[in-house]
């Protein structure tokens, strides 16, 4: 057949970088950051750039540089966070964040890969990679921003969202109640689980930090506002009034029963660090004993036939 | 541990396992996986092998998790594979489409069995042909290598990964229960007659490097992670600094390089093997184990002077257009037996362009041809 094709709009990289902005680099977290990819998209009054900038910082306390650094996201609003960080980052399906950054942290241990995403997209659609991951405990940093809705698509139920909140696709209530997130991170076998909202960016900061230290499957959840998708209906107001909210409702309780830590409708929230422990991790284990026993195998058996 | 990964010399073992043997001795050396009639051999071979060389086995926990574990471990610059049959298949889809849209190298084994859903799990099946040339949505040029005996499983996978490597892409082998469970000699050549395609890496520096090239014919050089390139890879539409550009614009350059690096380069990427065509007047056209009965059915013809030919497709994926389409001037009819319902079948007649007579011959699944009947179809046009 013929195939007829419009003409190709070429690349022009000039253009591109001039476009950058001219003061790119003038503020120090600058270097964070991919040249050419701010304004973001996110919504005024939204939590995710407190949680970027948390991580950097936690980044950058913990002495780790962009070199040593991974990001992998998801979908949604969070998944956009791997498109900022001037870094290797992927932005990979929906849900299969913790599967591809299984495969890039086993494949490249040395590299610290953490997950960014939502909660949507790590516990509705991801839900089973995220538990076999802290399963098999494998070296992955967790963060998990969690807005109860799912943001992107403009403000539907999640499997976080409270029992009798409303969304666009719950606009009489919700029916179910939402998961405890740390009380199942720590089920399921994460070695750190810890909880901040956006109104407690020393914290988080300090568990991002913290979190980078430890060898393992790591998790915290970020609680952040959506004025957007989750505030308006449930009449929480402006960002702002929602970080209100979120300092009004928290109560820091490190080391916290976590049968206690779920979260209701207009309750209070229990944040803090909750779990800090330590086990082998899955490269310990496979290079340790797996990888260990083929090589012993392997020399008896050389040994046998020289013999 | 290295002279472990080429077992070089004479094996009697089946098609799973030599899958698994010629992804090893291509490099691979990390893979992740799900069980699943008929194709669990190949992880079970590589969960006891890839130990031995220092590489990652990783049993997923579904084969979403599988396809997109190895994504993540080739951008961590290794090797990597995953082997399913139908049911898995369609689940890896999704993660498929992602490792052609970032144009992610890897090896995806589909070992076919009877479908669709759960059909017959430990019977022989080939429907899913056009399922690996369009099964996840949108555009993408697609290479699908088609073994048809053990040996060839061990060298197409070898095949696989270097086409996989130079076209930066996923490839599938498109094996079947009967050619993945069958046993016979496989010949592991010496390492060094073996031609690896390794993956090279970027030369420019971080400021000038592009990760992405639409331009050309070939794929950019690829920048895996820690190399300090720092690369965005985003299963989104995406310019050449892989940043993400929601236009028609971008999805223009962006389509159709996926797409026309496999089109644009077909000539190069087509193996196929062609048995008697010369003077052919009637030609059998297949793939996989029912290559094999049509060899046997040809070969008996040509002793009985009937002048009928074979045409074994090594590749399904890009397809032999071209080749059909001059076949078709010079015979009266193919002949397409197929353990399915018309896949490529429909893609003789299309490109034979009503030059020539399409007979189908069709099995549903759980079964393989007999010579006999291929002959009998052949023989009608004499």
């Amino acid at each position: 057949m013929k195939v007829k094709l419009r003409e190709i709009v070429p690349f022009d990289k000039e253009a591109e970088e001039k476009a950058i902005q001219k003061d790119h680099g003038l503020h120090p977290d600058d270097k964070y950051l991919k040249p050419g990819r701010i304004p973001h998209i996110w919504c005024p009054g939204c939590g995710l750039g407190v949680v970027l900038t948390s991580f950097i910082e936690g980044m950058r306390r913990k002495g780790l540089s962009v070199d040593q650094c991974a990001v992998v996201s998801g979908i949604g609003c969070t998944g956009r966070v791997a498109g900022y960080l001037d870094m290797d980052t992927y932005h990979t399906t929906h849900g299969r964040a913790i599967p591809f950054a299984t495969g890039l942290a086993l494949a490249k241990p040395d590299l610290h890969v953490t997950v960014f995403s939502g909660d949507g997209d790590l516990f509705a659609i991801g839900g089973n990679h995220m538990i076999h991951a802290a399963r098999r405990n494998v070296n992955l940093k967790v963060l998990c921003v969690n807005n109860f809705n799912f943001g992107m698509t403009g403000g539907q139920v999640a499997p976080t969202t409270p029992l009798e909140a409303r969304t666009s696709t719950t606009p009489l209530g919700n029916a179910e109640p939402g998961f405890n997130l740390p009380y199942l991170a720590h089920a399921a076998g994460a070695i750190y689980v810890a909880r901040w909202t956006t109104f407690h960016p020393r914290q988080l900061v300090h568990s991002i930090s913290e979190s980078l230290g430890k060898k393992g499957f790591t998790f915290i959840e970020a609680i952040a506002p959506c004025p957007t998708g989750y505030g308006r209906p449930n009449k929480l107001g402006s960002g702002l009034e929602e970080m209100r909210y979120y300092r009004e409702m928290s109560q820091i309780r490190n080391g916290a029963d976590l049968r206690d830590t779920e979260i209701r409708l207009r309750e209070k929230i229990i944040v803090g660090t909750f779990i800090n422990t330590d086990r082998p991790d899955f490269m310990e284990n496979y290079m340790g004993k797996v990888v260990a026993r083929a090589r012993a195998k392997g020399k008896g058996k050389e040994k046998g036939k020289a013999a | 541990m290295a002279d472990k990964d080429v077992l070089t010399g004479e094996h009697f073992i089946h098609g799973d396992a030599a899958c698994a043997e010629g992804g090893i001795a291509s490099g691979c050396r990390f893979f992740a996986g799900y069980p699943i009639t008929p194709a669990t051999e190949v992880a079970e071979r590589m969960a006891r092998r890839l130990p031995q060389v220092g590489g990652v086995y990783i049993q997923m926990e579904d084969e979403i998790a599988s396809m997109a574990a190895i994504l993540g471990a080739s951008w961590g610059g290794v090797k990597s594979m995953t082997s399913t049959s139908g049911p898995g298949f369609s689940l890896m889809m999704e993660n498929i489409g992602l490792g052609m849209m970032t144009e992610t190298p890897c090896v995806v084994v589909n070992i076919q069995r009877g479908g669709p859903s759960t059909g017959l799990p430990t019977l022989v099946g080939q429907a899913d042909v056009m399922q690996a040339r369009w099964g996840s949505h949108g555009d993408y040029g697609c290479i699908a290598l088609a073994p048809a005996s053990p040996q060839e499983c061990f060298d197409f996978t070898v095949d696989a990964f270097n086409l996989s490597e130079i076209y930066r892409q996923p490839v599938f082998v498109l094996g079947d229960e009967v050619v993945g469970h069958m046993t016979e000699k496989v010949i592991i050549p010496p390492r060094e007659e073996l031609r690896i395609v390794e993956r090279g890496k970027p030369q420019a520096k971080k400021e000038d490097y592009l990760p992405f090239d639409f331009k050309g014919p070939m794929p950019a050089q690829m920048a895996v992670a820690g190399q300090g390139y720092h690369v965005h890879v985003t299963g989104l539409t995406h310019d050449e600094r892989g940043y993400p550009v929601i236009t028609d614009a971008v999805q223009e350059r962006n389509i159709r390089h996926i797409v026309d690096k496999i089109r644009k380069n077909a000539d190069k990427i087509i193996r196929v093997e062609s048995v008697f065509l010369d003077d052919a007047e009637v030609v059998v056209v297949a793939y996989g184990c029912t290559s094999r009965v049509a060899r046997q059915a040809v070969e008996d013809l040509r002793s009985r002077g009937v002048k009928a030919g074979l045409l074994r497709l090594i590749t399904i994926w890009p397809f032999p257009s071209n080749m059909i389409r001059q076949l078709a001037k010079q015979v009266k009819a193919f002949i397409v037996p197929e353990i399915n319902y018309g896949q490529v079948a429909y893609e003789v007649e299309r490109t034979a362009q009503g030059n020539a007579e399409v007979v189908l011959m069709a099995l549903m699944g759980g079964s393989i041809h007999r010579p006999d009947e291929i002959e009998e179809s052949v023989l009608e046009y004499f």
